[in-house]
């Protein structure tokens, strides 16, 4: 059992990470790229037989108080067997 | 009646702070006493002041001051700042106090994905502050050195409206004219923001390094009065608290 959690910067704050790999896909070829945004992927193990409902509420806690910043970036919390 | 009269400073150690010793130099250079306080302390001890220093505390994983704001000397001072107590950051202890949240925004990777490490302009915007009251005031900027990747800081519109109402903005980028301009931004700080205060005025966090402008053979002396300004708030918070007993 694994939780997934994909953050990313939130719209408003600057992203020169995305803003660069967008212009070298662009240099590249890759047409009709109109945008890229550059986050974090977590991968959490959990015990096997955790609750589902359980595990989600600890992490998106976890998830609000410190492996997001809520200031710059959302997050998507996923939980799969 | 000397040394009652000096001021102490708790400067905390991470794994990873790089500046801890830059801070107690810079600060026995001006007379105060500095001790080092270890992340895994819970109690600060008897201090009249604490500094969150500069470097990389736990190698910057996950985010800049993201792992150090729940060390157990973090809730200690999370303490002494509801106290009132006189806490500034500098560095990578302006991004530990925000992730705190004893100051608003964030700090985020540099616009031009470089890491800055150069001398750097400040215009004060508010001297009537425990932070600022004894930096020069005749329109010259001060020059302090950064050396930062992650210095770009960032809040949202309501919050850089009450900054800026509230005159919590401290030091702002500018050129060697006192201008703040785009150009004399280093990192893309929304409206050049250098460092900033809280509401109470009795948490402050900036990217430049005061400690590291102390003494002339390091090319500017500026950061004395950053320092000089706590040293001095803090004697008169002591002088009055004497009048009162």
């Amino acid at each position: 059992m694994k939780a997934k959690l994909v953050i990313t910067p939130k719209k408003a704050v600057l992203d020169p990470q995305g803003k660069t790999v967008a212009n070298a896909l662009e240099h590249m070829g890759y047409a009709g790229v109109t945008g890229v945004r550059v986050g974090k992927y977590i991968e959490i193990d959990l015990a096997p037989g955790t609750s589902a409902t359980e595990a989600h509420k600890a992490l998106n806690e976890a998830a609000l108080r410190f492996l997001s910043n809520p200031v710059i970036e959302d997050y998507r919390l996923e939980i799969v067997e | 009646m000397t040394t009652a009269s000096v001021m102490r400073f708790a400067i905390l150690q991470f794994p990873a702070s790089n500046c801890d010793q830059d801070c107690v130099h810079a600060l026995r250079v001006l007379g105060s006493q500095a001790k080092l306080v270890w992340h895994k302390d819970t109690s600060l001890g008897e201090v009249d002041a604490v500094i969150v220093p500069g470097g990389f505390s736990y190698g910057d994983a996950l985010r800049c001051g993201a792992i150090a704001r729940f060390s157990p000397v973090m809730q200690a001072v999370s303490r002494f700042a509801d106290n009132g107590g006189l806490v500034l950051g500098i560095c990578n202890g302006f991004q530990i106090l925000c992730e705190a949240g004893l100051l608003p925004g964030a700090l985020i990777r540099n616009r031009d994905l470089r890491f800055h490490c150069e001398q750097v302009f400040l215009k004060t915007a508010n001297f009537e502050t425990p932070f600022t009251s004894e930096v020069r005031r005749d329109g010259v900027p001060i020059r302090i050195p950064i050396a930062h990747g992650e210095g770009c800081y960032f809040a949202d519109a309501p919050t850089l409206d009450r900054l800026q109402a509230q005159r919590q903005i401290l030091w702002q980028y500018c050129d060697a004219s006192g201008a703040v301009t785009e150009a004399a931004n280093p990192n893309g700080s929304v409206l050049n923001i250098a460092g900033i205060a809280n509401e109470r005025f009795n948490v402050a966090g900036l990217m430049p390094h005061p400690d590291r402008a102390v003494e002339g053979i390091l090319g500017t002396e500026d950061g004395r009065g950053i320092l000089n300004s706590m040293i001095l708030a803090l004697e008169s918070r002591r002088a009055s608290a004497v009048a009162v007993a």
